[in-house]
């Protein structure tokens, strides 16, 4: 059975259809791009996974289980974490202190959490920040810290809104090295990137987005070939 | 460093230690009433602005309505010790139980409202509280209520007339018990909850915090203490009415407190009512009726000054301060 199942999932925002009939599987452990121009959707599609809007037609489905509209801390108890595309940092806290808000899924216990935290932090390479605040950390870390805080709620499903937008280049072959090595632990990955060698690297399958809809879902190899993606999105230059 | 690293618990335990101690002291070395009653005066409003900072400083709502909960709770107390001849300790209970209970009940929908739109919506139900009382002729109106005197002073009765040392001792309790309860949320995972929460709500949203829960618990802490206070007063003035109990006024008072000392922190609260009450009392001596207006002309300047070159309060300056001496 899928671990996540969307269907038919259509958001309206006044006259505008973010959504129009969205729908597509992930598999447990499976890692899926997402891919579309700007406005196609695809942080929509997020937030009406995660709980931060309700669709105003269709189904979210978790192992089988309808969570359409449930709120989003309801969601994130049933093993779904998410990052946000504009990064969200507790910025008062240190990275510790993030990380253990996360880790507090688990345990009322702080010194539990905390242990937790310092694990997730050493995993993603910031082992050595965590007394820092987090509005001192770069982009690029704080990337990882919006991962590790997610990840700190030990999902089964994460979603990841931009892995390497607005990082600089040095650091995108870290994310990526990381991404892989959490899908190596069995974690299904819903990413959104707009890096297409990243994203083709990486996903197992793609869905492509334009104007809200699902115009293709499929092995990476097939969308990069399929000729709707090229027009709305990929451009000649990908034409193989 | 490493001595440093080691002895500044030490200092700071013992510098604790002995504040308290100075504290218990207090009334035996000063008997005269003014003297103790400007440190109650600071023990009330530092309990009260302790109060305000769980839900604001920490968890980042900024509730202009506090005296709703602080009427409540001298009202309640009053009314039951004149009614039914309840002790005020009993009463204060139940003013504690009936300021959560309108705490929950007010909250629910008003934490709907992010930022400002919050803050405005806490001033207007202060306003509308304080209206309804007003107009309430079974509790006193406009009137108010005059707590019967009993003599002689008994702690059942809650009323002191030969000396003001038990009420001292009273106020200081109420500041010790909000300044245990913030240091314990502060250790636990709701204050690491509340925290998020200021921080960025979806973001504790999504990290499984249930965002309204949450600012209920900070609210609902925070009335209680802030009721405790109310029937403190009660009992300590003998006198209450709309005007002085639940005044919007006495909000922001509760809220300039907090944030000259520091938001957000154990001991700013505590620290701007030491700097804040004495200005008031001082000004209320030295110049009577006359200069009713000017503690607040001071107050005003304080909050800008603080507002553009310390947004961090008092306890941000001090902390400033601490690492410059170390730093040398």
């Amino acid at each position: 059975m899928s671990l996540l199942s969307v269907a038919g999932v259509t958001k309206r925002f006044g006259g505008v259809v973010a959504n129009r009939e969205v729908s597509f599987d992930v598999a447990p452990g499976e890692l899926v791009g997402v891919i579309g121009p700007n406005g196609a959707g695809k942080s929509t599609l997020f937030d009406l996974v995660t709980g931060f809007q309700r669709p105003d037609a269709g189904r979210v489905s978790l192992d089988g289980r309808d969570v359409t509209g449930l709120r989003p801390d309801r969601i994130s108890h049933l093993g779904v974490a998410r990052t946000f595309q504009k990064l969200k940092p507790f910025a008062g806290m240190t990275v510790l202190e993030n990380v253990m808000v996360g880790a507090f899924h688990a345990t009322a216990d702080v010194a539990a959490a905390r242990a937790t935290a310092r694990e997730v932090l050493e995993a993603v390479g910031l082992g050595d920040r965590a007394e820092m605040h987090a509005r001192g950390l770069s982009t690029g870390q704080r990337k990882r810290l919006e991962l590790a805080r997610a990840l700190a709620t030990r999902p089964r499903l994460l979603l990841l809104d931009e892995v390497t937008g607005g990082v600089d280049q040095a650091s995108v072959p870290g994310l990526i090295r990381l991404v892989r090595d959490l899908h190596a632990t069995g974690l299904a990955l819903l990413v959104i990137e707009h890096n297409m060698r990243v994203i083709m690297e990486i996903s197992q399958r793609v869905v492509a987005l334009q104007l809200g809809q699902v115009i293709a879902d499929g092995p990476p190899a097939e969308i990069v070939r399929d000729r709707r993606v090229i027009d709305a999105y990929l451009g000649e230059t990908w034409k193989a | 460093m490493a001595p440093a690293g080691t002895l500044r618990p030490v200092l700071t335990r013992g510098l604790l230690l002995a504040g308290l101690l100075a504290a218990l002291a207090f009334p035996a070395v000063f008997t005269l009433p003014f003297p103790r009653h400007v440190m109650i005066m600071i023990f009330l409003y530092g309990a009260l602005a302790t109060a305000w900072n769980i839900i604001a400083g920490y968890c980042g709502q900024i509730s202009l309505g506090q005296a709703v909960f602080f009427g409540i709770g001298a009202y309640t107390s009053s009314l039951l010790f004149r009614d039914a001849g309840m002790t005020p300790w009993a009463g204060m209970i139940a003013g504690v139980a009936l300021a959560v209970g309108v705490s929950q009940v007010v909250g629910y929908p008003v934490f709907r409202l992010r930022g400002h739109y919050f803050a405005i919506a806490t001033i207007a139900v202060g306003e509308i509280v304080q209206a309804l009382v007003v107009d309430w002729d079974a509790i006193g109106g406009a009137r108010g209520v005059f707590v019967p005197i009993r003599r002689p002073d008994s702690l059942v009765n809650f009323q002191f007339h030969q000396s003001k040392a038990f009420y001292y001792y009273i106020a200081l309790g109420l500041l010790l018990l909000a300044l245990a309860v913030t240091r314990r949320i502060e250790r636990s995972r709701a204050g690491y909850y509340f925290r998020a929460i200021r921080e960025d709500q979806d973001a504790a949203a999504a990290l499984g915090v249930n965002v309204r829960r949450e600012k209920l618990r900070a609210l609902a802490v925070s009335a209680a203490l802030t009721a405790m206070g109310g029937t403190f007063y009660a009992q300590y003035i003998l006198f209450i009415d709309p005007e002085s109990v639940f005044p919007l006024s006495l909000s922001i008072l509760i809220c300039l407190v907090a944030v000259l000392g520091g938001v957000g922190t154990l001991w700013g609260p505590v620290l701007g009512a030491a700097v804040l009450v004495p200005l008031q009392e001082g000004t209320r001596v030295m110049l009577g009726g006359t200069g009713k207006a000017l503690d607040l002309l001071i107050y005003g300047a304080l909050i800008i000054a603080i507002s553009v070159f310390q947004p961090g309060g008092l306890m941000a300056l001090l902390a400033r301060a601490r690492t410059a001496g170390s730093a040398r």
